[in-house]
């Protein structure tokens, strides 16, 4: 599907990158009830970070949950019925991390009262609350015309990519990515290409992997098969 | 000339690079000095060793200072070390003593300098005390503790918090480690360097001489675990593991390399207890080797066709990162950081017992595509996550914060 000459109306895309640095916050919990009550007053920002900081700790394609908490319920706790409740959050269906963190809090609320007992873990296996700082650095580099991505993706670091298609739903007024928002921009030109990109799934693949759809996506539009 | 920085774009490409010298560009003009115990050995020196010269590549200036203490100090500090990290070990007065003058003295050398300097990084326990003696500094101070502090011996841990509590800012190495402190906590993982001789590409020829000089067979399959002869390392579980594989593999063989037997009693009882379970076994391989044989370590990980790594207790395991690194897939005990870098069914498998263990390596003994699939895994796993570079860019990442302050969002240029 080739799509040449059309008019650029839009302000440049700047590419960013960014850094991440995980901070401890002391906090940590062994069982449920704990996880609970630590949830009702931990900064939003750890509640980001169990999120979405995921992507740029280690590891890899395919994780079993979509978050820290579904995966410690389901691996330290082993409620597979929690995990799987909070595995299905989908952070971007809120307005802010307060309206997020209720959602949680009350997903475990509802599993308490359904469990006759409050799930242990190991000592070892303690949910260990942790936040992040962002540093966001310009890297001078900018795209005018949207047929550049073809170029730009494939060379663009994992952190950028996480800065421009996850960090990016936090700060967008639409909560998406940065691709989809610039490319609106340009009077509904381009929305058959931003509905192709809304079918990436963040939660299923590592930065490289989104990076690789991304590209094959932005290289089928602009170049045809 | 290429730069140091230029031989890791070889490996880690030049966009990871150039987001270094982003990153390091508004720290251009401040003055950092790295303080720990000594220049040669240990985990903390070989960091040094190379972190300090990218940072000058990087258009920081950067000095690298040791400080110097007697026999008595070290002894000090080695048993600190050693309660940090669970043993139970008392503290006398006389020791303690002995510790906080050395400090002093050191400081009164490294006035001048560390008055001065804009970030001073203090490694580990050993300098931690330096900070009482400079109130007149003017820049900040990270304490960047090294080892295991999750469950230290209580006593010795108050004493040294009431000197790191006055930092600026510490460093972990994992979450769990972590102690609560007046200040901000930074998490950084450690790292292996792609280009040492521990983990630089050997030829084949090299390999198999390495590993034919201690007679072990090539030709047949090696599973290897490298690490000190210490009951927490679970040597004698890896060989009854060894053994319930070799019902069903008969051709294995099983190297265990280690350190050379030292005076420390604990490690010579841990040998004893392995020869008597190896039982003179000619496919067991029992090698005790220098501290310094990073090569052959480097070649007998290669020449493996798996790996273990079966601790019952672990801090980080960087002897599991560099077999990830060389294609390897990792069977591993179930506990601290061999849990972020054991990813199961895809970088290796988890276990808890050696029957776990004999399992899981008949079952990649049989599924050789599997074995080469997960190592190659593996090795993209490590070069995202475990290599010095990503060590250095979160190093660069602590000092922006710390130099536009530590909040939620920091926006450069």
């Amino acid at each position: 599907m080739k799509k040449n000459n059309v008019e650029l109306s839009n302000k440049p895309f700047e590419i960013k990158d960014c850094a991440l640095a995980a901070l401890a916050t002391g906090k940590s919990a062994q069982n449920l009830k704990e996880l609970r009550d630590l949830l009702l007053d931990i900064d939003a920002n750890s509640i980001y970070y169990h999120f979405w900081g995921g992507q740029l700790k280690p590891r890899f394609d395919d994780p079993e949950y979509h978050n820290d908490f579904a995966s410690w319920t389901r691996h330290a706790l082993h409620d597979g019925t929690l995990a799987e409740r909070l595995s299905a959050i989908d952070p971007t269906d809120f307005q802010n991390l307060e309206d997020l963190r209720t959602e949680i809090v009350e997903i475990i609320e509802e599993r308490l009262d359904e469990n006759d007992h409050i799930p242990w873990c190991e000592p070892d296996e303690k949910f260990h609350f942790v936040t992040s700082q962002i540093v966001v650095f310009n890297t001078k580099k900018t795209i005018e015309d949207p047929r550049m991505l073809v170029k730009t993706i494939p060379n663009m670091t994992r952190s950028s990519i996480f800065y421009h298609f996850i960090d990016a739903r936090r700060r967008t007024p639409e909560n998406i990515d940065d691709f989809r928002a610039w490319l609106k921009g340009f009077d509904g030109q381009y929305n058959f290409l931003c509905d192709m990109i809304s079918t990436i799934d963040p939660f299923f693949a590592t930065l490289t992997e989104l990076r690789k759809h991304l590209y094959n996506i932005v290289k089928n539009y602009f170049e045809g098969e | 000339m290429t730069t140091i920085l230029e031989q890791y774009a070889d490996i880690v490409g030049w966009e990871v690079i150039d987001q270094l010298y982003q990153l390091a560009a508004p720290l251009k003009g401040i003055k950092v000095v790295h303080v720990n115990s000594t220049r040669k050995g240990g985990g903390v020196a070989e960091i040094l060793n190379k972190l300090v010269p990218l940072q000058k590549d990087l258009g920081i200036d950067v000095t690298w200072e040791v400080i110097k203490g007697n026999k008595d100090f070290f002894k000090c500090t080695k048993s600190i070390h050693n309660s940090l990290q669970g043993s139970n070990i008392e503290l006398p007065q006389s020791m303690m003593d002995t510790y906080e003058k050395t400090n002093e003295k050191n400081a009164e050398k490294l006035k001048k300098k560390l008055n001065d300097a804009d970030i001073v990084f203090i490694h580990d326990p050993q300098p931690a005390p330096l900070i009482k003696y400079f109130p007149e500094r003017k820049g900040k101070w990270i304490w960047r503790c090294h080892i295991d502090v999750s469950k230290p011996q209580r006593t010795v841990w108050k004493y040294i918090k009431n000197f790191v509590k006055d930092y600026d800012a510490s460093i972990f190495s994992l979450p769990a480690f972590a102690q609560p402190l007046p200040h901000p906590e930074y998490l950084i993982p450690p790292s292996i360097d792609p280009l040492s001789e521990k983990n630089m590409d050997l030829s084949r020829e090299e390999i198999e001489q390495t590993v034919q000089s201690f007679g072990i067979d090539i030709e047949r399959p090696i599973m290897l675990q490298v690490s000190r002869f210490d009951r927490f390392k679970d040597p004698v579980g890896v060989i009854q593991a060894f053994k319930l594989t070799k019902k069903f593999v008969p051709s294995i063989q099983l190297v265990l390399a280690g350190g050379e037997a030292t005076d420390d009693p604990e490690s010579n009882s841990v040998i004893e207890e392995v020869r008597l379970a190896a039982n003179s076994n000619p496919d067991i391989h029992i090698l005790l080797l220098p501290p310094d044989a990073h090569r052959t370590i480097n070649a007998l990980q290669r020449g493996a066709d798996i790996i273990i790594q079966k601790s019952t207790k672990e801090g980080f395991g960087l002897t599991v990162t560099e077999a990830l690194w060389k294609g390897k897939p990792v069977i591993g005990g179930d506990v601290g950081g061999i849990r972020i870098q054991v990813v199961n069914h895809h970088t290796g498998f988890l276990v808890k017992t050696p029957e776990g263990a004999a399992l899981r390596a008949r079952y990649l003994l049989f599924h050789r595509e599997r074995l080469n699939e997960m190592g190659k895994k593996a090795k993209i796993f490590v070069k995202e996550n475990f290599l010095l570079t990503r060590h250095l860019r979160e190093y660069l990442t602590v000092m922006v914060s710390l130099k536009y302050g530590v909040k939620e969002r920091i926006e450069l240029g």
